[in-house]
């Protein structure tokens, strides 16, 4: 498998939150505002890539019977120092990500891609892995938050969108509007796959009918 | 006393952990097909989540700030509520197998569940004391609990309506979600 597939495929066709729908929790809860929906893609993918080197590394090494619990110290140890890290130097996001930065130990994105791909392939492949995953769930969180934000508070990354005091829906920014989003944004892509599938089918049909007549 | 029941009916239906925290979203999206499996879920969760609250707190007030090593945070509580689940399990599994057998396939999905590092580390972050961080985990575990068994008692009724195919599955589910959140907002002036 090429290195290009492997960073791709986490992007569009295995995206973690909009195809497997993994990692809800952060995705409903942190997307009020584009800014954070950055910030905690740009987080999660430095975690996912770190813990996704060191896995690979020491794949070997780490015996099987124990092998949950230990990619679960080494997720967590990368996790505190990127909670560090945020706490230094962007203390703003930090405050307003709160919990769901220690969350990021228990989002089963991580441990997923340490047990289905770190555990079974070299370091370079894993590399690719994660930076696909990563940018695909935040490119996700992005779209998510865009939504939420542009239509609840009529801003876009902090600027207004709409000229003149245009209305903003609050439930949008509140607790349901992330279910809402996300449960619209779900349906409109099975829609896209449908239609997808459904032409493809009418197109074999006439290919098939085709071959029949000209039989 | 007063100050606890107020802390466990705000954690409950005010700030309820699922619909207006987002903490445990995987397994209320994912066990609630079947009300008896949410049931099982519910009955595990409040079990650990009690357990696992408590005994971190211990853990921050007696081991990480005595020692000055309150960075290590996230993995002195990962570690111990793994270990904490996998204790729980065994013991279940020797002193009661009725019980094991209704809540065995739930206890490991626990380890993962983000609403019980997401409390524990809320009670740290409120300075809660013990009793404070015994009714907030209470309320907290019985309102996801609360939630999880609205939530499948309605999707199995959904399993026979006529849903049009785009929706089907995830995308309904979330909307039926969004929808319970809205009601308990209503909550938000009981206190």
């Amino acid at each position: 498998m090429s290195l290009g597939k492997e960073f791709t495929k986490g992007i569009f066709s295995e995206n973690p939150l909009f195809r497997l729908t993994l990692g809800l929790c952060p995705s409903l809860a942190i997307t009020t505002s584009v800014n954070n929906g950055i910030g905690m893609g740009v987080a999660f993918t430095g975690v996912l890539l770190a813990s996704n080197i060191a896995i690979s590394a020491m794949r070997k090494i780490i015996p099987d019977s124990i092998r949950i619990p230990s990619y679960i110290v080494i997720i967590a140890t990368f996790v505190s120092m990127v909670e560090m890290l945020m706490h230094a130097y962007t203390p703003e996001l930090f405050t307003s990500l709160g919990v769901f930065i220690p969350l990021i130990v228990v989002n089963c994105i991580i441990l997923g891609r340490a047990e289905a791909f770190a555990n079974k392939n070299g370091i370079l492949p894993s590399i690719m892995d994660a930076l696909g995953m990563g940018i695909g769930y935040t490119l996700a969180l992005v779209v998510i938050s865009a939504f939420r934000e542009v239509l609840g508070a009529g801003t876009f990354m902090g600027y207004a969108v709409f000229s003149g005091s245009a209305p903003s829906a609050l439930i949008m920014i509140l607790p349901p509007g992330g279910f809402i989003t996300l449960g619209c944004i779900l349906a409109f892509l099975n829609k896209m796959q449908n239609v997808k599938v459904a032409k493809k089918a009418k197109l074999n049909q006439s290919i098939a009918q085709q071959q029949l007549s000209s039989n | 006393m007063q100050e606890m029941m107020i802390i466990i009916i705000g954690a409950i239906l005010i700030n309820n952990i699922v619909l207006s925290q987002f903490l445990g979203c995987c397994p209320f999206l994912g066990v609630s097909k079947k009300l008896s499996s949410a049931i099982g879920m519910g009955v595990a969760v409040t079990f650990v989540l009690t357990i696992a609250s408590l005994i971190t707190w211990l853990v921050q007030k007696f081991i990480l700030v005595n020692l000055g090593i309150e960075y290590l945070q996230t993995i002195a509580f990962i570690l111990v509520i793994a270990s904490l689940v996998q204790f729980v399990e065994m013991v279940i599994r020797k002193k009661s197998p009725d019980l094991y057998k209704a809540l065995g396939v739930y206890l490991p999905l626990i380890t993962t569940n983000c609403a019980v590092l997401g409390v524990a580390i809320i009670n740290i972050q409120k300075s809660y004391t013990f009793m404070q961080t015994l009714a907030n985990s209470l309320g907290n575990a019985l309102g996801f609990t609360l939630a999880l068994i609205l939530f499948a008692g309605i999707r199995e009724r959904l399993e026979e309506a006529d849903i049009p195919k785009s929706l089907q599955g995830m995308p309904i589910a979330l909307i039926t979600a969004a929808l319970m959140s809205i009601a308990f907002l209503g909550f938000t002036g009981l206190l």
